[in-house]
C-alpha cells in the first residue's frame, strides 16, 4: 500500500513540480507571475485543443502515426503556454504594468480559456462525440517503462511513470544547476535582486525578464499537459485541474525558490493532497477531516514563509526586486 | 509595439520617458480608447465563435445585462457586492500592500454569519440575533485580515505570498464546516439556512430583495472616499504608500497603520461576506466568495484607487460579465467565456497606463517633437 501510495503521490506531484519549476524560473528574473494557475490550464486546454483535432481528423484510428500523436499536442501546449508568457513578459517588462494585476488577469483568462473550450469544443467543431476523450493520445502519453512491472516495488516507485513526469524531474535539476552554477543563471539572478545593478554592468534585463519568464510559462503549462494527458487519462472536465496552479506558488515558497528541492517538495504536496484516501484505511475519517487535511499543504507554506522572514538568511530570501517593474531613469 | 524594447545598436529607435501627469482628461481619453480597443477585439472573437453580426451580438449582451427589471437589479446587486470587494482591498493597496487575500477574508465573514445563524438561529431573539451575525462577521474577516498584516508589520514577511495562502486555508475550513453542518448530512450542502423563520437574515427593504445591499455599499463607498481623501488615517496610508522612509521620517508608526489599515480591509470584506450571506445567498458554500476576492484587485487598481471611479470599473466588468453569459446561453457556449472578455479587457486598460504614465517618441519623426 506504501508503494502504491508513493506511486500516487509523485503522479499528484509532477504537475506541481512542472508548475513550480516554471514560476522558480520567472521568479528568479524578478517577475512575480501569478498567471501561473491560468498558463497551466492554457497549457493543458491547448494540448486537448490539438489532440482533439488531430483524434477527430484520423481515418483509420488503429494505425495512428505515434509521432504527431505525441508531437501535436506537446507543440500546441508549449504554443499556447508560450503566448501566456508574452502576454504577461509584454504587459509587466515593456509597459511596466503592476505584475500582481497582470497575473490575476491572466488567472482569470487562462482558467475561462481552458473552461470555454473545455465546455464548447464539441459545439465548436460541431462533431458528434459525447466527451472529450483523447485515448488515442492519453495512451502515448501514459506509457510507461516497459520493464517496470517485472521490477517489483522497486519498479513502481522509481520507474512506472511517463516520460514527461521525468522530463519535469529533468528540467527541475537543469534549472536548478543553470541557475545555481552557470554564467546565464547569475546573470539572471542579478536582474531578479538588482536590475539596476545589472543593468550597469551590462545585462539586458528586459531580454533576461522575457526569456525567463517564457521559458518558465512553457515548463509550466507542461504540467496542465501532464495533468489531462497521463493523470486524469486524456479526459478533459472543466475545474478538474482545481487549486493546483496556486499549489504550485506555493511550492514555490516552500522550496525557498530552489528547484531541486521542489522534486522531494511536490511529492510531499502530491502525497498530502491524496493522503485522505490512505489514512482512511488506518484511521477511518469522515469527509469533513478529509477537507481539513487538505489544508495542510497551504499551513505549511505561510509557516515556511514566516519562518524564512524571521530568520532573515540572505539563502533563502525571495529575490529582493521580485513584484517590481524596472525602468531604467527611474534611478 | 514590441520594438519599444529593441535598442538599435547605435542609437535607441523609440525614446521612452515618464511623463509629467498628463491633464485629466486625456489621461480618461486614453483609458476610454482602450476600452473601445477592447471591445473590438472582443467582438472579432464573439464573431469568429458565433458567426453572427457583432452589433446584433452587442445588443444580445446589453440586453443579457439590463433587459428586464429582474436582470437590473441582478446587475446592481452584482456591482455592489464587487464594489464591497474592492473597497476592501483598497485602503491596503493605497499603502502598498498587496492584500490579494480578500477571497478568504470574504468567507470567513460568511462562515461566522452562517455559524451565528445555525448555532443561535432559533434560540436568540432577532434584535440580539442581528448585531450578532453582524459583529460576529465583520470580527471574523478582520482577524483573518490581522495575521498576515502582524508578520507584516514584525517581520515584513511578504504578504502577497501570505495573503494568498489564507485563501486557501479559509476555502478548505469552510469546506470542512459545509460538511459538518450540511443538510441533509453527509452531502456537503449547507442549503439555504432558516428557510421558515428566517432568523439572521437581512430584513428586505419593501419588495426589492437587494435594494439594501446596494444602499450599504454606497453609503460605504462614500464613507471610504472621505477616509482616505480626507482624514487623518487616509493621510497616513498615503504617505507610506508612496514611501516608508518618509513616513517613518515624519513620525508615522508604520506598523500601526499597517495593523490599523488591514483590520479595515478585513472588516470591509466580513461587511461583504454578511451581505453576501445573510443578504443574498443565505447559506455558504465554498464559492460564496466568486472570485471577487480577485476580480476586486483589479477594479480597484483599475480606477487608480479611487473609490468612486471604482464604481464605473465594476459596472464594466460585471455589465461585460452579464452580457457575455448570455451570449454563451444564446449560443450554446460555455459560460467561462465572460473569464475571457473580463481578462481581455483587464489586459488592454492595464496596457493603456503605460501611455498615461510614460510618453514615447520615435526617432524617426525628426528630434523637433522633443522639447
Amino acid at each position: 500500500m506504501i508503494v502504491s501510495f508513493i506511486h500516487r503521490a509523485v503522479m499528484q506531484g509532477i504537475p506541481l513540480l512542472f508548475g513550480s519549476t516554471g514560476e522558480i524560473l520567472t521568479e528568479k528574473s524578478g517577475n512575480l507571475n501569478l498567471g501561473i494557475p491560468g498558463i497551466m490550464y492554457v497549457g493543458g486546454i491547448s494540448g486537448v485543443i490539438g489532440s482533439f483535432l488531430y483524434e477527430n481528423s484520423l481515418a483509420d484510428r488503429s494505425n495512428p502515426n505515434v509521432f504527431l500523436l505525441i508531437a501535436i499536442p506537446l507543440l500546441c501546449c508549449l504554443f499556447g503556454s508560450l503566448v501566456m508568457g508574452l502576454i504577461y513578459s509584454f504587459l509587466t517588462t515593456t509597459l511596466r504594468a503592476n505584475q500582481n494585476v497582470t497575473g490575476l488577469a491572466l488567472t482569470t483568462f487562462g482558467i475561462g480559456f481552458g473552461n470555454f473550450f473545455g465546455g464548447s469544443l464539441i459545439t465548436l467543431v460541431e462533431t458528434d462525440v459525447p466527451s472529450i476523450t483523447l485515448s488515442l493520445t492519453s495512451h502515448y502519453f501514459a506509457k510507461t517503462l516497459p520493464f517496470a512491472h517485472k521490477l517489483g516495488w522497486f519498479g513502481e516507485i522509481f520507474l512506472s511513470y511517463s516520460f514527461l513526469a521525468y522530463f519535469a524531474i529533468l528540467s527541475a535539476i537543469v534549472v536548478s544547476i543553470v541557475l545555481k552554477r552557470t554564467r546565464v543563471g547569475l546573470n539572471l539572478r542579478a536582474v531578479g535582486e538588482s536590475p539596476a545593478t545589472a543593468d550597469a554592468a551590462g545585462i539586458n534585463v528586459s531580454k533576461n525578464k522575457y526569456l525567463a519568464t517564457c521559458i518558465g510559462s512553457m515548463i509550466a503549462g507542461l504540467g496542465g499537459l501532464y495533468y489531462v494527458m497521463d493523470y486524469a487519462s486524456g479526459v478533459w472536465s472543466n475545474d478538474a485541474f482545481g487549486d493546483r496552479g496556486w499549489l504550485a506558488i506555493a511550492l514555490v515558497i516552500f522550496t525557498v525558490w530552489q528547484p531541486n528541492i521542489g522534486i522531494l517538495g511536490s511529492i510531499l504536496f502530491g502525497g498530502l493532497y491524496i493522503v485522505h484516501n490512505y489514512m482512511n484505511n488506518i484511521i477511518p475519517m469522515n469527509m469533513s477531516t478529509q477537507e481539513l487535511i487538505k489544508m495542510a499543504p497551504y499551513v505549511v507554506t505561510v509557516i515556511v514563509l514566516i519562518v524564512i522572514s524571521m530568520r532573515k538568511k540572505r539563502e533563502t530570501q525571495p529575490p529582493a526586486s521580485l513584484g517590481l517593474a524596472y525602468f531604467r531613469e527611474d534611478r | 509595439m514590441k520594438k519599444t524594447v529593441e535598442k538599435g545598436a547605435h542609437e535607441q529607435l523609440v525614446q521612452i520617458s515618464k511623463r509629467a501627469a498628463l491633464p485629466g482628461w486625456k489621461s480618461w481619453v486614453i483609458r476610454v480608447l482602450a476600452v473601445l480597443a477592447s471591445l473590438i477585439v472582443c467582438a472579432v472573437i464573439i464573431v469568429l465563435f458565433t458567426g453572427d453580426n457583432p452589433f446584433a451580438i452587442y445588443v444580445t449582451m446589453i440586453k443579457g445585462a439590463v433587459g428586464t427589471s429582474r436582470r437590473i437589479w441582478s446587475l446592481l446587486q452584482g456591482v455592489a457586492m464587487l464594489l464591497c470587494v474592492s473597497l476592501a482591498v483598497t485602503p491596503a493597496f493605497k499603502m502598498r500592500f498587496w492584500n490579494i487575500g480578500a477571497e478568504g477574508q470574504v468567507l470567513m465573514g460568511g462562515l461566522a454569519t452562517a455559524s451565528c445563524m445555525i448555532l443561535f438561529g432559533n434560540k436568540l431573539p432577532s434584535y440580539v440575533l442581528l448585531p450578532l451575525v453582524i459583529v460576529a462577521s465583520i470580527a471574523a474577516a478582520a482577524i483573518w485580515a490581522l495575521i498576515p498584516a502582524v508578520f507584516k508589520a514584525i517581520w515584513n514577511t511578504n504578504e502577497t505570498l501570505f495573503t494568498l495562502m489564507m485563501n486557501y486555508i479559509a476555502i478548505q475550513i469552510v469546506s470542512y464546516f459545509t460538511y459538518i453542518w450540511s443538510v441533509p448530512k453527509g452531502s456537503g450542502k449547507i442549503g439555504v439556512i432558516n428557510p421558515d423563520t428566517q432568523a439572521g437574515w437581512l430584513p428586505i427593504i419593501g419588495k426589492y430583495n437587494y435594494l439594501l445591499n446596494i444602499l450599504i455599499v454606497a453609503a460605504l463607498t462614500v464613507a471610504i472616499y472621505i477616509y482616505l481623501r480626507y482624514s487623518k488615517h487616509g493621510y497616513e496610508i498615503a504617505v507610506v504608500g508612496e514611501s516608508e522612509n518618509t513616513a517613518k521620517y515624519i513620525g508615522i508608526n508604520v506598523r500601526k497603520v499597517i495593523i490599523r489599515t488591514m483590520l479595515l480591509s478585513g472588516a470591509l470584506c466580513g461587511v461583504a461576506g454578511l451581505l453576501l450571506v445573510s443578504g443574498t445567498d443565505h447559506t455558504i458554500t465554498r464559492d460564496t466568495a466568486g472570485g471577487r476576492g480577485f476580480t476586486a484587485i483589479m477594479v480597484s487598481w483599475l480606477a487608480k484607487f479611487n473609490p468612486l471611479y471604482m464604481i464605473l470599473t465594476s459596472l464594466l466588468l460585471v455589465f461585460m460579465q452579464k452580457g457575455a453569459t448570455e451570449i454563451s446561453t444564446v449560443f450554446g457556449l460555455n459560460d467561462s467565456f465572460s473569464d475571457i472578455i473580463t481578462g481581455i479587457i483587464i489586459f488592454f486598460i492595464i496596457g493603456s497606463e503605460f501611455f498615461i504614465n510614460y510618453s514615447v517618441r520615435f526617432r524617426s519623426r525628426k528630434g523637433a517633437e522633443a522639447k
